[in-house]
This record gives C-alpha cells, structure tokens and sequence, in this order.
C-alpha cells in the first residue's frame, strides 16, 4: 500500500513538474488600470502577442485608482494610471514600482450650441469660470467679446462633468486650478471633486456618458478625452493657451505641449500650462506601473513589451486620436525600463 | 417489529416505499431544505461581508453619514442624504406612474375586454420589456425622452414655475426623465404579478357579481381588485424594490447631482446610482463609505418590504373581517 502511493506520488510530482515546464512557454501577463488608454493598449497587446509567440497579455480597464489597488495588494503584473501613483501609494508597494509614460492624450470642451456652429473660441479667463458656474449664459459678454463673427443664443450653459472617479477629471481640475486661483480655491484638483452645485451642472458617467449627454443637450459644454471627441466627430472649443492664441485640440497642438514636459527621475511629470505659442493647454502622458522585482522572465517580457510600444506602438497613435511620446521622452523610457528587473 | 408492516396480500397494489423510493425522498427533502437554507445564510453573508466592510466608515462618520450633503473624497468626509431623498423620490414618483398604469393594464387584459389570444400576445409584449437590458433603457431615455419631453417642461418652468415642482429648468439628465424610465422598467413587474392575482379571483365570485346586478366596473372595482388586492399589493412591493435598486439607467439619467430639491426637472442623485459611478476607482476609504451607503440601501429595501408585508397582512385582516 505505501509503495503504491509512493508510486502514484511520484507519478504525479512529474506530471506537475511537466505542466509547469509547458507554461514556462506560455507567459501570461494580467494587468488592469485605467480606461482612458484602453484602446491603444487593447491594440498594442494584440499586436505584440502576435509578435511575440508564448506570450499572452489580458487588461481590464477597471478605472485608474482601481489599478494601483490591485498593483498594491499584488493581483496583477503590472497596472496603468491617468493620474500617475501619489508618493503616499508607491510608498505602500514594497518590491518597488517603476512607472512609465505610455502614450499622452488630450482633453478637449466639447460643446452643443443649435446650428452646430464650429470654433467656438473660450478665453483662458472665460472656461474656469463656466465650470465654476460664474458664467451662465451662452451670450455672456465675455463669451461674445471672443467670438464676434458668431452668433450666440441666449441659452443657459448646461456644464456636463464625470459622475465617476476619473483621470480625466483629475488632469482638467489640475490645469483649471493651475490658470485660475478662484478654481484651486473652491474646487481645487482630484478625480473626484465638489464642484459647484447648481442645477446647470449635471453629471453623466464615463466619457461616452458625458458625450451623449452634451450631444442630447442643446447649450452643453463638457470635458471629455479627445479621442471620444474625434470618434463622434463632437464640435470642440478653441482654448487661448498661455501664449494668448486660439489652439484647436490635435497632433501638433498636443506634441508642442508635451514638448515641454521635463522628466526627473521617477518618470512623472505634468504639464499644467504649456508655454509654447502653438501648444494646446490641456494634454497629459498616461503611465504603466510596473513592479521594480519581479519574475525575471517576466521581466524580460514586460521590458521587451516597453521597447516594442516606444517604437512600433507609437506609429498607431495619431489614428487613435492619442499623442505620440516626443522622440527624447521615448529614450528616457528605454533607459528607465531598465529598472522592470 | 418491521414485520408489522408487511401486507398481508403481497399481490396488492399498496406496497411499502422501497429503499430507492425511501432515499429519493429522503435526497429530495435534503435538497429542498439545503436550497431554503442557503438563500438566508447568502442574505445574512451578504449583511455581514458588507457591513463589515462598512465598519471603519460607520465608526468614522457615525449617523452624520445619513444627514450630511457632501460627498467630498479628497476631504473623505461622505454624506448621503441626497441620495436617500433621490432614491425614494424618484421610486416613489416611478411606482405611482407604474402601479396605476401596470394595474390598469393587468385588467385590461384579464376582464375580458380583449379576444384571449390578443391578449397573450399583448402580454408577452409586456414582458419582454422586462428583458431589455437596463443600460439600452438609459440610452432610450437620453436620446428619446429627454428630447421628447424638454418642450412639455419648458413650457411648464416658464408658465407655472413658481410651483416648486417645475422650479427649475430641463438641462437633460435629471428626476422627471429618469422616473418616467424607471416607471417603464417596472411596469412588467406590476403587470406580470396583479394580472396573475387578478386571474385567480374564482370565475363564480364575478358571476355572483353580476347576479346581484353590478355593471362590469363596479364588478372589477369593488369586487375583483379588492378580492385580488393581496397580490396587486405585492407586485407593487417588489416593484417598488426594484425601483430602489435600480442601478444603471439612473446613473445615466439622474443626473448625478448630490443636491435635494422637489423640482422634477432637477438633477438628482441615487443611493444605486452612487455605488455604480463611484465603485469603479474608489479608494479604500471612499470603498468603505460606499459599502456604508450600501448598507443604507439594504436597509431601506428591508423597511419597504416589512411596511409592505405588514400593510397586507392589515389590508386582508380587514377584507376578511368586512
């Protein structure tokens, strides 16, 4: 009896050892995090599973914040965040976190004004005071002043902002409380603020809720990612950046802004107010949050995954209606990948 | 002793069960008392998982959750009276649409006022409502109802806006669309279960009706509803909790306002609609608020079921007394 179990034991120790061997093969690799990037990510895993054979990549996109959950209670291999990680949240990783600029977007005030008139342009004084509920009417003359070659209704403005927690909120608060000091005060930065109460101010969830909503919503104005906009082919407004000139949201606008952008070390940096004369004022990266140690050949996976996406994955951006990475971000993320061991 | 049991004709057709006949019994009745059983310890799991998870929130704000306006998470000071108020509002204004319309359907198609067959093919066409998946409702609502009823509401705030019910103007999302979607939602519910209670008022009790020389609407009215009231009551109940919980077609409706005001053209907020927008990405002590206000939920659905059950049980004291 005893030899026999030591028989069947023996048997199955080497089957283990046998489907533990075949999976070495097999490399998968479970993230999650935010849902701005989804698509460019869901394309670029797609794209670099092909390319690379034995190696599968699953993403949910859960949301930012739940991302860094999950990366520090250690469910997933890697994570992904509009709003980058606090000191307070890498501090509670204890292997260590190596964050990487990803891909860049922008966010843009798509608005809904009868006769669909297009480039509405909205001074750097006039959108914090319109998400500040100051400004209430389409025809304020401080609207009108900029555009005096449009015709504009005498229509209460309906402000249209994520009922959710979101990266995207967090990057508009951050640059509306970097132009505006009555917005830093009252409504201050988060992904999830107190903005002002007023029955003009309503909230829908996610970005497509926010784009039907402003596009069902005669005298709306809301901020959604610049993709969302491009997809639904939604009128967005001119912003006056801190130059003083008109920018329309695009390519060229949102690489000049991001241009600026110095990064120190840990990889995080924003831009709040781009200086550039032709730079669209409100752009930020979006990173991936690695783990510093890890499972070596899972290390070597996610480092080739960083390279594969600063190269080829950076051509299929502009489609996309994201922002390339700047050619001398891109080798700073090569150099600091170094550090996914 | 056994062999008292044994019949004395073994060619009779009464035999004692078999063993098989005595264990299929027995599986079954196990089966049955397991299934009755876990139902109560998943509530009672569900009480404890989620208020244990709502135990550092319930320490840290106490009942000043229940009364405070804001929900403000880079201060993690949480309130939720407006939710509680956008909750039973709108479920309340969505049963009273609902319920009178479910009800006078369910008669409609039970008085005989339409050939049978119509009338199951009608029927069916209720029910399927109950199939359409409560995000395809919050996108009707958007891009069908709020349009459709924004030139009504104008018209209302700017004639009879002093009346605190059209105090404000339609900006789109708001209480008045989100509760005509919710009153359509829980129409197949009312419908389904008063038209099945309407049903089994016995034949002879409407004939007995007539006998006594009642019109057709007297003879539904005050003898076939009050003698079904029982089951109308509970189609309304569970309607009634189906509007509570209602999650996703409110969260694109409402609004998402944490403000109370009576006005129907107001954007509001709800208990349901909170957990959804806010679960996603929320931090570990926005999480416990949120596992806090889901206990409030529960609570509140527990309290209407109870009043529920209690009002029937007085309602049919007083019919059987009567």
């Amino acid at each position: 009896m005893k030899r026999q179990l030591s028989v069947v034991m023996a048997a199955m120790f080497a089957l283990f050892t046998q489907v533990s061997h075949a999976n070495s093969a097999d490399l998968r690799l479970i993230g999650s995090g935010a849902s701005f990037p989804f698509p460019i990510y869901s394309a670029w895993f797609k794209d670099f599973s092909k390319k690379t054979s034995g190696v599968t990549v699953d993403y949910q996109a859960k949301g930012s914040g739940a991302g860094i959950q999950d990366l520090i209670n250690k469910t997933v291999d890697f994570a992904a965040s509009d709003a980058a990680m606090t000191p307070k949240e890498i501090a509670e990783v204890a292997d260590g976190v190596v964050l990487l600029p990803m891909t860049a977007g922008e966010i843009v005030l798509a608005y809904n004004l009868p006769g669909q008139p297009k480039n509405l342009k909205l001074p750097r004084d006039v959108y914090p005071d319109i998400f500040l509920g100051k400004i209430t009417r389409w025809n304020d003359p401080r609207i009108v002043a900029a555009n005096p070659e449009l015709k504009l209704p005498d229509l209460p403005i309906t402000v249209v902002r994520r009922s959710d927690s979101s990266g995207t909120t967090f990057v508009f608060t951050k640059h509306l409380s970097a132009i505006n000091p009555a917005f830093k005060e009252q409504v201050g930065t988060g992904t999830n603020v107190q903005w002002p109460r007023s029955d003009k101010i309503v909230a829908a969830p996610k970005n497509d809720g926010v784009t039907a909503t402003v596009k069902q919503t005669p005298g709306a104005i809301g901020y959604i990612e610049y993709s969302y906009a491009k997809l639904t082919k939604a009128n967005i407004a001119l912003l006056q950046n801190k130059a003083g000139k008109y920018v329309s949201a695009g390519a060229t606008g949102g690489a000049l802004a991001l241009a600026s952008a110095k990064f120190p070390a840990d990889m995080i940096a924003w831009v709040e107010d781009p200086e550039e004369a032709e730079a669209y004022p409100i752009a930020t990266f979006t990173w991936m949050l690695f783990y510093a140690k890890q499972d070596p050949e899972k290390a070597e996976v996610l480092r080739k995954f960083v390279a594969y996406a600063m190269t080829d994955g950076q051509k299929i951006a502009d489609s996309m209606g994201y922002i390339p990475i700047p050619s001398g971000v891109s080798e700073k993320v090569l150099a600091a990948s170094a550090n996914i061991k | 002793m056994a062999v008292q049991f044994v019949l004395p004709d073994s060619k009779s057709v009464s035999q004692p069960p078999s063993t098989l006949a005595y264990i299929v019994d027995r599986a079954f009745f196990i089966a049955a008392a397991v299934g009755a059983l876990a139902i109560i310890a998943l509530v009672i799991y569900f009480l404890l998982e989620i208020g244990g998870q709502a135990l550092p929130a319930i320490g840290r704000s106490g009942a000043s959750f229940l009364v405070s306006t804001r929900w403000d998470v880079e201060n993690a000071s949480f309130g939720i009276l407006p939710q509680i108020w956008g909750t039973l509002y709108s479920s309340v204004l969505a049963l009273l649409i609902g319920g009178f319309i479910g009800v006078t359907i369910a008669i409609f198609l039970t008085q005989d006022f339409l050939p049978s067959s119509v009338a199951t093919a009608f029927r069916a066409l209720i029910e399927m409502l109950a199939a359409i998946p409560s995000v395809v409702f919050g996108l009707w609502g958007i891009f069908v109802v709020i349009p459709f009823i924004r030139p009504a509401a104008d018209w209302l705030h700017d004639t009879v806006g002093f009346i605190p019910f059209f105090g404000t103007s339609l900006s789109g999302p708001g209480m008045l669309p989100a509760v005509i979607v919710l009153a359509i939602m829980i129409l197949p519910t009312v419908t389904a279960i008063s038209q099945d209670a309407i049903g089994l008022v016995p034949y002879k009790i409407k004939e007995a009706a007539y006998g006594l020389g009642t019109t057709r609407w007297e003879a539904i009215l005050k003898v076939i509803i009050p003698t079904a009231s029982g089951g109308i009551f509970s189609a309304l109940v569970l309607a009634f909790g189906r509007a509570l919980g209602e999650t996703m077609a409110l969260a694109m409706l409402i609004g998402n306002s944490n403000q109370i005001s009576l006005s129907l053209f107001s954007p509001a907020n709800t208990l349901a609609s909170l957990l959804a927008s806010n679960f996603p990405e929320a931090s570990q002590v926005e999480r416990q608020a949120l596992m806090y206000a889901a206990l409030v939920l529960l609570a509140i659905t527990l309290v209407v079921n109870v009043i529920g059950t209690l009002i029937l049980v007085w309602t049919s004291r007083k019919i059987a007394k009567a």
